[in-house]
């Protein structure tokens, strides 16, 4: 299972953000292998529908769990017709901490209704 | 002759001078007025009268499932996110398609099919003898103002004197609305602000090739900046527009300075005679 948790920055130690689609980075986590992945944000200056094309980009890395802080409405639809599952990170702690409280069953899934 | 009214700075009154401007030439002349401020038109409130309403579409992709194998290139081509190929199914956005027919053309099995879609209309209407009034209107949370400005200014097109009211700002609504212009009147206001766009708009006159011309409205008397700006430019000020109370409650219920306020007729129709002066 691969779970993407937007980021300010690359790496584990960097602060989780709580916007999904303008995150600065996304980082990718292998949990079968432990394998950590960041990548700069592409669409972070795109002028407008970068929900639906981050979803996409996410899609084809094979991503099924995202944890952020929001998610707008085209990304939202865009998630669900994925079937990714969502969760939100409220805090200001890590990428490493939002992914501990994830493993830990302690965040709350972000409805994409 | 093509006259475009622009501001750069919104609620300068480029749809006070452009109704007032089309009222005093109707008098003499056939004149089309084609308000191309397309997410907000309001040339309509000066001129009651009945429209006929023509609706503007703009093509957006339908995906034939039976061809589609979520390759992904349609999603990846579109920079405006219309399209997003996730897991097994393409999801459309058609409020964030710019037309560009792109997807179309990248799509190597033939999957996209191009729709039309309506995103707006066009409104004409005749409300005086000599002047007609085409509106262009975008549909709330649609994003194809080109589109519908480009349609409005078709129904316009042949006609001998039309005048464009342009939307505020310098970005592509503007520069739509004064392609094909052979004037353009830029109205200001006495304020840092009014000074600062009225820059901006005259940059994208020039850089069009289109002669321009300023109108300084609201004008405290304290216009030496804007003065020295277009003396600077070879920028004539045809007209000044007092700030005063008078003219704001003839403006606050619709009406027309130059119809309603004496000695007002006589000002726009000198500032007319300026501009059909310059000719295309």
């Amino acid at each position: 299972m691969i779970i993407c948790i937007t980021a300010r920055a690359g790496g584990m130690d960097a602060q989780a953000e709580q916007r999904f689609a303008r995150a600065p980075y996304f980082t990718f986590v292998n949990t079968e292998t432990g394998a950590s992945e960041s990548i700069e944000n592409p669409l972070i200056d795109a002028s407008g529908g970068v929900g639906p094309r981050a979803v996409q980009m996410l899609s084809d890395r094979g991503v099924t769990v995202v944890i952020t802080g929001h998610v707008g409405g085209n990304a939202a639809r865009a998630l669900a017709a994925g079937g990714f599952k969502v969760f939100a990170y409220p805090g200001s702690g890590s990428v490493a901490d939002a992914l501990a409280a994830y493993n830990a069953g302690n965040l709350q899934p972000i409805s994409l209704a | 002759m093509k006259i475009a009214i622009a501001s750069g700075k919104g609620g300068t009154g480029k749809s006070t001078v452009a109704a007032n401007l089309a009222w005093v030439l109707a008098r003499s002349r056939d004149i089309v007025l084609v308000d191309c401020d397309v997410e907000e038109p309001n040339l309509h409130l000066y001129f009651p009268a009945e429209e006929t309403d023509v609706p503007v579409t703009a093509l957006v992709p339908e995906i034939d499932f039976e061809r589609c194998n979520f390759c992904g290139e349609c999603g990846k081509f579109c920079r405006f996110g219309a399209l997003a190929v996730v897991k097994d199914t393409v999801l459309t956005f058609p409020y964030l398609c710019h037309s560009c027919g792109g997807c179309a053309l990248v799509c190597p099995r033939g999957a996209i099919k191009e729709v039309p879609r309506t995103i707006g209309k066009v409104s004409c209407s005749r409300p005086l003898p000599r002047l007609v009034l085409i509106t262009g209107v975008l549909n709330e949370g649609e994003v194809l103002a080109p589109s519908v400005i480009k349609a409005a200014k078709v129904f316009a097109e042949g006609h001998p004197l039309i005048m464009y009211d342009a939307s505020p700002g310098i970005a592509c609504p503007v520069i739509d609305t004064l392609e094909g212009s052979d004037y353009c009147l830029l109205v200001t206001e006495s304020t840092p602000f009014g000074l600062h766009d009225l820059r901006l708009a005259a940059g994208v006159a020039e850089e069009l090739g289109i002669p321009a011309g300023v109108v300084i409205n609201r004008s405290d008397g304290k216009d030496e900046e804007t003065v020295a700006f277009c003396r600077e430019h070879d920028l004539p000020i045809l007209a000044t527009i007092p700030f005063s109370r008078e003219i704001a409650s003839i403006q606050n219920r619709g009406g027309l300075i130059a119809r309603d306020l004496p000695g007002w007729e006589e000002r726009f129709a000198a500032l007319s005679d300026a501009i059909l002066e310059v000719g295309p």
